[in-house]
């Protein structure tokens, strides 16, 4: 009974979400939908992690398996590929590094100038150990 | 070849076989640049070319896997659900954080697109390309991508993460662990994060819930930057 439950849970969601990728006109995937209906139901305590958690678990330990058809339909694009491979892994590599400067950066600066101001309002010693470098 | 044209299990038995295989060596080797999912996917190509296999064959046999990709996508809300608390604490920083690695991907795409010539089919293909697969697979299917080359674009974006991120969080100088959990997950998803765990909790609790959200807001970024190319 516990798998059934929560599997319920887990599938009406997807369906929901499925619904209003079906009625809203934009490209936001099903499970994009779920993923904030199924957060929103666990925040406002709606269902217990319980509920959906050892289900979940073992969907995203599989998740690779799941995902393995689709991505062997890689074979489809050869053609396009002889022309164009170089390209496309050129540019996830250049914007990997971009990105992780951007993104990380920026959270740094905006951390490490919070835990300043904090300094300067108590100098208290706790805040300093979140900043630490580890080794 | 009747026999595979009629199976149902074909098709997924390969695939739990070929990941299954590539998990085993993953523990020889002991590389971080190997992965599983990449060898699983490659290796099932091939045997699919040399047995002249059709690909609707392998794909008949093992669509009812793709049953499960809405359902376990909406799972990613358990973890994002469990590191709320680490979010709360430090929200301005990493909601800022994962905005800019959101817009600065979808801006490398676009320069990309300019740069090498990309077709708008093409260019909606790269767009998802740091989000994790399940998301980006589907972003890009209905986008009018070609999903095939979007999962691998993906997989070699989180594999390039997860190799160089511990050397740029040193060479750019990020400092706290928060950071550098912000930046593998906005930039290298779900392979990242398993290597930003190597570098600590907070690192890896910190990615885990960037990657749904970087996810999420590429999602809807997303709608505006298909228009530009």
């Amino acid at each position: 009974m516990k798998y059934i439950k929560q599997l319920s849970i887990i599938l009406l969601v997807s369906l929901i979400g499925e619904a209003l990728h079906y009625f809203i006109p934009l490209t936001i995937p099903a499970g994009v939908y779920g993923i904030i209906i199924l957060y929103l139901l666990l925040y406002f305590k709606i269902i217990k992690l319980q509920d959906v958690k050892p289900t979940g678990e073992f969907l995203i330990d599989i998740l690779p398996i799941i995902l393995i058809p689709s991505a062997v339909s890689l074979l489809n694009y050869f053609e396009l590929l002889k022309v164009k491979a170089l390209g496309y892994i050129l540019t996830a590599i250049v914007s990997t590094v971009i990105v992780m400067f951007a993104a990380g950066k920026i959270t740094d600066i905006i951390i490490l100038k919070e835990l300043k101001n904090e300094n300067k309002n108590k100098s208290g010693k706790k805040a300093k150990t979140q900043a630490k470098v580890k080794p | 070849m009747d026999f595979l044209n009629s199976s149902v299990f074909f098709g997924t038995v390969l695939s739990l076989l070929a990941y299954f295989l590539g998990f085993y060596l993953k523990k020889l080797i002991k590389k971080n640049w190997f992965n599983p999912f990449l060898f699983a996917v490659i290796l099932v190509i091939v045997i699919l070319l040399i047995f002249k296999i059709p690909y609707k064959t392998f794909y008949n046999s093992s669509k009812y896997l793709d049953f499960l990709l809405t359902p376990a996508t909406v799972c990613f809300a358990i973890p994002l659900y469990e590191k709320t608390h680490i979010l709360k604490k430090n929200f301005k920083a990493i909601a800022i954080g994962i905005l800019t690695g959101v817009i600065t991907s979808l801006s490398c795409i676009w320069a990309a697109a300019k740069i090498f010539g990309f077709t708008h089919n093409e260019y909606v293909t790269m767009l998802p390309k740091s989000v994790t697969v399940a998301i980006g697979m589907d972003l890009s299917k209905s986008l009018g991508g070609y999903t095939g080359i979007t999962v691998a674009v993906i997989t070699i974006t989180g594999i390039t993460g997860s190799v160089l991120c511990p050397f740029l969080c040193k060479i750019f100088k990020i400092q706290s662990s928060v950071a550098k959990g912000v930046g593998i997950g906005s930039c290298s998803h779900i392979l990242g994060t398993s290597e930003a765990y190597n570098l600590g909790e907070t690192e890896g609790a910190v990615s885990s819930l960037s990657l749904v959200i970087a996810g999420i807001l590429t999602v809807f970024a997303a709608m505006l930057f298909s228009n530009l190319h």
